[in-house]
């Protein structure tokens, strides 16, 4: 079992993990072609747009996960 | 179909080349190869660039690239499941799987059973977890050739080949490559596809950039494409009054599809051979390239529609004997060059390779740590141990093989549908197991049992056609991804029983693991 004095405080960046999967499960709300951009439709291009934020998203907390150490 | 001299030549040369590239690898970050960890992990030695490639050419493989392209083709943006889904594989990995590696580190395991065993002191639920592990992935590596053989057959090489004094060998070229395969994973371990899906990425993104410039340029653009798709294939049919429909289908499919993929033995094998946490964190950052890359592969589908490939008599043969699994094939061979044709169908069928060995390795590693080494020969020698695996590795590749040159095609098909449903079910003893010892073995081993058989069960009610099941909440029908809902009764029927079970027993609690172990 994990000892209490282990359990390190809840951190709000990790919040920032939900909203990828806020994004790609509100289905309805991007199950419509428009706006267009260059043709393509708005369900399509919303979801190639959020594989380069979900990973986006990532980049602050790897940094605020592993300032001023050198584990991560 | 006919042939095609200059693709075929480009092919094979690559071919010859990724060979060469698998069997030198032995030498690459030299480790002794006799040792599972070396030949099974390649030594947890690889950084974040290889770990890149080895992820990247590990859980993209030849039979996604093949099989989305064919689903949008065929019924459209359902088929674009595959986006939302690689979107939520890497915030997962980012915060769960580094514990696993720092845990597997810091006690030498080598795979999830590994763990399960030391953390639930259960050998009974470790069987399960490698069990579960092995038969989901067996279908998995056959469906990789599929994407080989489609390849193949478009290039125009002809699949039985006469040989003197045997006659007529069935699926030669297939063989072939499964023989060569073979052989170098046995020598090399995970270093061969670890090298060779360098080889392989550099091919397949130079074959995605030139497919989403060069198509819709000569279709006349990405409005025309779309266009040319019909509008109740383009989006999502919407909900109805108490019927979610399709909707709650794609997020459950993505949400379900991508909380199993790291479970699976080739995912844990590739996370577990890089060589720091921060390596894994890294790769959560820039994986998505290949999301992307699957994004627009996804795309080709529409193109095929839009280029009209299937009404041309040159692919008849192809779409009779491969079905919408021939659409990009066939895309690529309007629309290419020859040479060019040659790389894309290269960087398809090696892109088979290398996940095929990946996976054939992992289960080897199940197979030696968690039913050799437990149950058969408990004090077999290092060496031995790493014999054992790499004749596994054999014996798993021809059963492969067999599955795919004597069984119809649908029944691998089948079973990686119904693989996704089972491999899920191991997440409370691996997952919620990396942040809690209360759940009980017991517990687990019954959630687990439960959850494959209602899991089998909901996709049995299509006849294992599809692996959405309709559930039926306050009177709305909302279908759901039979792994994510099977996975809640799994989750919950531990959840109680554990605080049965944990009433009731007076034994304390085994567990190999301390709390600094996940770093």
């Amino acid at each position: 079992m994990d000892k209490p004095a282990r359990k390190r405080p809840f951190r709000p960046v990790y919040l920032l993990l939900l909203l990828p999967f806020v994004a790609a499960l509100s289905v309805p709300f991007y199950n419509r072609v428009d706006p267009e951009i260059a043709g393509i439709p708005f369900f399509y291009w919303y979801q190639l747009l959020w594989i380069v934020l979900g990973a986006a998203i990532l980049i602050p907390i790897y940094f605020w996960e592993t300032r001023g150490s050198d584990r991560g | 179909m006919t042939m095609d001299p200059v693709a075929i030549a480009v092919f094979l040369t690559l071919f010859v080349f990724v060979t060469l590239l698998g069997f030198g690898a032995a030498r690459w970050r030299r480790g002794d190869l006799n040792q599972l960890h070396e030949w099974g992990l390649g030594g947890r030695r690889f950084g974040t660039i290889v770990t890149w490639f080895l992820l990247g050419g590990d859980l993209y493989t030849a039979y996604t690239f093949i099989a989305v392209p064919a689903l949008m083709f065929g019924v459209g943006a359902m088929g674009f499941f595959a986006v939302p889904y690689t979107i939520l594989v890497y915030p997962i990995m980012f915060l769960v799987f580094p514990r696993l590696w720092s845990v597997a580190h810091a006690k030498g395991y080598v795979t999830a059973a590994d763990f399960v065993r030391g953390r639930f002191g259960s050998h009974t639920l470790a069987l399960a977890v490698a069990v579960t592990g092995i038969v989901a992935t067996m279908p998995y590596i056959a469906l990789q050739l599929v994407g080989m053989e489609v390849v193949i057959a478009a290039l125009g090489i002809p699949m039985s080949i006469a040989v003197p004094g045997l006659g007529h060998i069935p699926d030669a070229p297939l063989l072939v490559a499964f023989v060569v395969l073979a052989a170098y994973t046995y020598s090399s371990g995970l270093r061969a596809p670890a090298m060779i899906a360098v080889v392989k990425d550099a091919l397949l993104y130079i074959t995605v950039l030139a497919a989403v410039i060069v198509i819709p340029a000569e279709l006349g653009g990405y409005a025309k494409i779309f266009a040319s798709i019909d509008p109740k294939a383009l989006l999502l049919p919407p909900a109805q009054p108490g019927n979610l429909g399709p909707q709650s289908a794609y997020a459950t499919l993505g949400f379900g599809s991508a909380l199993a993929l790291l479970l699976y033995p080739h995912s844990v094998t590739g996370l577990l051979s890089s060589s720091s946490r921060r390596a894994i964190k890294r790769n959560a950052v820039i994986l998505p390239a290949y999301s992307f890359a699957l994004g627009l592969i996804a795309l080709l589908g529409f193109m095929a529609v839009a280029a009209g490939v299937k009404t041309l008599p040159q692919f008849g043969s192809g779409f009779a004997a491969f079905g919408n699994n021939f659409a990009v094939p066939a895309l690529f061979l309007k629309m290419f060059p020859s040479w060019f044709v040659g790389i894309a169908f290269a960087a398809i069928a090696i892109g088979a390779l290398v996940p095929a060995a990946i996976m054939s390795i992992a289960c080897a590693n199940l197979f030696t740590r968690n039913i050799y080494k437990e149950y058969i020969s408990p004090d077999a020698s290092l060496e031995r141990e790493c014999q054992v695996a790499k004749i596994v590795s054999l014996v798993v590749k021809l059963g492969a093989l067999f599955f795919i040159i004597e069984l119809p095609t649908q029944y691998a098909i089948q079973l990686q549908l119904l693989g996704g449903i089972w491999i899920i079910q191991t997440l409370p003893s691996v997952i919620l197991g990396l942040y809690t010892r209360r759940l009980h073995p017991l517990a687990l081993l019954i959630g687990w049992a439960l959850g494959i058989g209602a899991g089998t069960w909901m996709a049995a009610q299509s006849s294992f056609k599809t692996s959405t099941y309709v559930l039926h909440i306050f009177g709305t029908a909302v279908p759901c991804y039979a792994a994510l809902s099977s996975l809640a009764l799994n989750i919950a029927i531990a959840a109680i029983l554990s605080l049965v079970f944990n009433a009731l027993s007076r034994t304390p609690q085994i567990d190999a693991t301390l709390a600094e172990d996940y770093g």
